[in-house]
């Protein structure tokens, strides 16, 4: 979209302008994500920078904060707590979600719209309600003294619940390309129908599985309001910690972890765009 | 087919001599059992994990069990009385004896904790009168329990538990509407000191419209840029979007914070200017502003992706063919482009609007006092006031809410054209 050639000053002008607050815009958007790297790397225990980084003095910057997320068993903890419940919620809720994926694209599955907005409601309904439901039901499910609050099971089991959302609508998208000829092809063939699903179906769909499952581990590790709810100390994880380190005992280890998990969505993101690729080319829609 | 089904031998049959009709409907009835056993494991898991929590909680906020559980009898003689000056002698000697009963204690404890909801001076009246009921040990009992406290001979602290007597009740909603029930059953307004939330809900409706507006107007530019631009350009820059929505929210929020406190980085590089002095730093955070400026920043990607999507299937030479007709510009973008993309609008709207409203991390965090939704309140009754029966009706009325704007997102934009990422 370059200026066109029987454009006038006017015109120009404005080109030039607009370019100007789309550029602006554009800082808005990634420099808050950008200006927590450099200050995870401060000496001193300041959130903002200091005369000695701003001249470039080496001796501005160190590693201090890296090493205090090492040497502090808490943060390990809740590093070691955020994977464990993300993967374990991740694997619940992608299995659950893909198998519900391949039975919603079936054009015979009756009451469809009430069973797709069952499925997605997780995702709908605001996080304070959910986690406030989840509590109340967590704590003491149908009337037994069984709590879940305060476990692993409970955490794991509500952050399946609102992944699944996510897991069903990218597998649903992906199956809309899918050619169901090759499922009768597989079947003539003499595959029996979990022959087919793991032999045909699934290297088919897998990048949209993957994708699906990318987005429910985020949905857990970035989850917060149903950890403070539901959560005892046992099980706190990273977005918790780092609640507990902004509103109580502000240092830059927040900053370092920030940076640390600015690159973990660096690497999602890149997964994510390389599987839509791939998906789009399969379907034949290339660049 | 008429003609074929009247005679037998010429009805269409299987290779297995089922008729071809039967056939039919049972391979048809089991695909559909096949499509449901799909789909049946996270529809029991969803049902269990999730709506059902719901449900309870939307149950939790008419349940209303506290006074009868404490006080059966004396609710069951409370009926009767017409609610003109005292209530009779059996009714003060149930309560008597009811109150001194030590194996309620926790019930009644409960149900000064409601009361109070009510009328707050219940939970002492109730505490002070259980500790010396058990020396009301014979009639006349009305006089006893006047004399532990002269509350007992307020007519209106009678009605209260009249009132507040039945198993459901709706005192709560009222109560999230800045309403009550005074002593003979009408609803009426709070005190005025008590009215915060329709306030409370007026203010996130307000925030949220707020940055749905600024969303849209950050918004509309850059998807416009994106869409137009050559694809190889143009993915390169949604990157861009992209990393914010992908990145931790707490990590966002912490940003803000680093950025806009009054020693943050915003304000050191004014005073290092020298646009403002060091005594006069702006307050950017902890308030009303803090909440919108990191809220739109983080709402803004779901903005971005849905006009983006609509703008990338909207063809150039609409423009162009409105240019080669004469109109300038302006004429040509604001009559002819603008129109084309009021389904992205809409769907970016909706989305933005509903996750605004429910939004609770980032006014916790960043908010200060007067930066607090409705969320937060929610949060608080949960958490520290434990008044669950009031953070459960707060949470309906809301939840009603997000439906709405739900089912209005579905008419405009349908469910199932959602798209991530």
């Amino acid at each position: 979209m370059a200026v066109p050639s029987y454009a006038g000053p006017v015109e120009r002008t404005w080109y030039y302008l607009y370019r100007l607050m789309c550029a602006a815009i554009f800082i808005f958007l990634i420099a808050p994500i950008l200006v927590v790297i450099p200050l995870s790397f401060n000496a001193e225990p300041y959130f903002t920078f200091t005369p000695e980084m701003l001249s470039f003095d080496p001796k501005g910057y160190s590693l201090r904060w890296y090493a205090d997320i090492i040497n502090n068993d808490q943060w390990i903890h809740s590093i070691k707590n955020s994977f464990l419940i993300g993967i374990a919620s991740t694997v619940v809720a992608t299995t659950l979600g893909t198998l519900a994926a391949l039975g919603l694209s079936r054009s015979e599955l009756p009451a469809k719209r009430l069973i797709m907005a069952v499925l997605i409601s997780p995702m709908i309904v605001p996080l304070i309600i959910s986690a406030a439901a989840m509590f109340f039901f967590y704590s003491a499910p149908f009337g037994t003294s069984f709590a879940l609050t305060q476990t692993y099971t409970g955490v794991i089991l509500a952050h399946a619940a609102l992944g699944t959302p996510f897991v069903v609508i990218t597998v649903t998208a992906t199956l809309v390309g899918f050619d169901k000829n090759l499922i009768r092809a597989s079947n003539s063939l003499g595959a029996d129908s979990v022959t087919t699903f793991f032999r045909v179906i699934m290297p088919l769909i897998l990048p949209g599985v993957i994708s699906g499952g990318l987005f429910a581990f985020v949905t857990s590790f970035d989850e917060v309001v149903v950890v403070l709810f539901m959560a005892g100390f046992e099980q706190r994880t990273i977005p918790r910690q780092m609640w507990a380190g902004i509103r109580e005992q502000i240092s830059p280890t927040i900053l370092a972890v920030a940076t640390l998990l600015i690159c973990l969505s660096t690497i999602l993101l890149a997964t994510i765009e390389l599987l839509r690729r791939r998906n789009e080319r399969l379907r034949g829609v290339t660049y | 087919m008429a003609q074929m089904t009247e005679t037998a031998d010429r009805i269409l049959t299987t290779a297995d001599g089922t008729p071809l009709k039967q056939a039919l409907a049972r391979a048809t009835r089991r695909n559909k059992i096949r499509a449901f056993i799909l789909v049946a494991p996270l529809l029991a898991f969803v049902l269990v994990s999730f709506i059902i929590p719901i449900v309870d909680m939307l149950a939790r906020s008419v349940d209303n069990p506290e006074v009868q559980a404490a006080i059966p009898e004396t609710v069951a003689l409370l009926k009767d009385w017409d609610g003109t000056g005292l209530p009779p002698e059996p009714v003060f000697a149930a309560l008597a004896k009811e109150l001194s009963d030590k194996s309620k204690r926790s019930e009644i404890g409960r149900m000064g904790a409601r009361l109070n909801y009510e009328d707050s001076g219940f939970r002492s009246l109730l505490n002070k009168s259980q500790r010396r009921a058990d020396k009301v040990t014979s009639g006349p009992y009305k006089e006893g329990m006047i004399a532990i406290d002269a509350d007992w001979g307020k007519t209106s602290v009678w009605k209260t538990i009249q009132l507040t007597a039945p198993s459901t009740t709706f005192s709560y909603y009222l109560n999230a509407l800045d309403r009550t029930y005074d002593e003979n059953g009408n609803i009426v307004m709070q005190p005025e000191w008590k009215q915060i939330y329709v306030h409370l809900f007026v203010k996130t409706i307000y925030v949220s419209l707020g940055v749905r507006i600024a969303c849209l107007l950050l918004s509309y530019p850059i998807a416009y840029l994106l869409a137009t631009l050559p694809a190889s350009k143009g993915n390169l820059l949604l990157i861009l979007v992209l990393l914010p929505f992908w990145t931790s929210l707490l990590v966002r929020t912490t940003s803000w914070i680093v950025l806009l406190q009054t020693n943050g980085v915003i304000n050191d590089t004014l005073v290092w200017i020298g646009i403002i002095n060091d005594a006069n730093r702006i307050e950017m955070i902890y308030n009303m502003t803090g909440t919108i400026i990191a809220m739109t920043h983080i709402l803004m990607p779901f903005m971005v992706l849905p006009l983006y999507s609509v703008m990338k299937t909207i063809s150039p030479n609409y423009m162009r063919a409105a240019r080669s007709l004469g109109a300038n510009p302006l004429v040509a973008f604001v009559r002819v482009y603008m129109p084309q993309t009021i389904p992205g609008v809409g769907a970016g709207s909706i989305l933005v609007f509903i996750l605004a409203i429910g939004y609770y991390i980032t006014p916790a965090l960043v908010g200060g006092q007067d930066g607090q939704l409705i969320s937060n309140f929610i949060a608080y009754h949960m958490q520290k006031s434990l008044n669950w029966g009031l953070a459960a009706a707060l949470g309906a009325i809301l939840l009603a809410g997000v439906l709405a704007l739900y089912w209005l997102y579905d008419r405009i934009v349908g469910v199932d054209n959602m798209k991530l990422g």
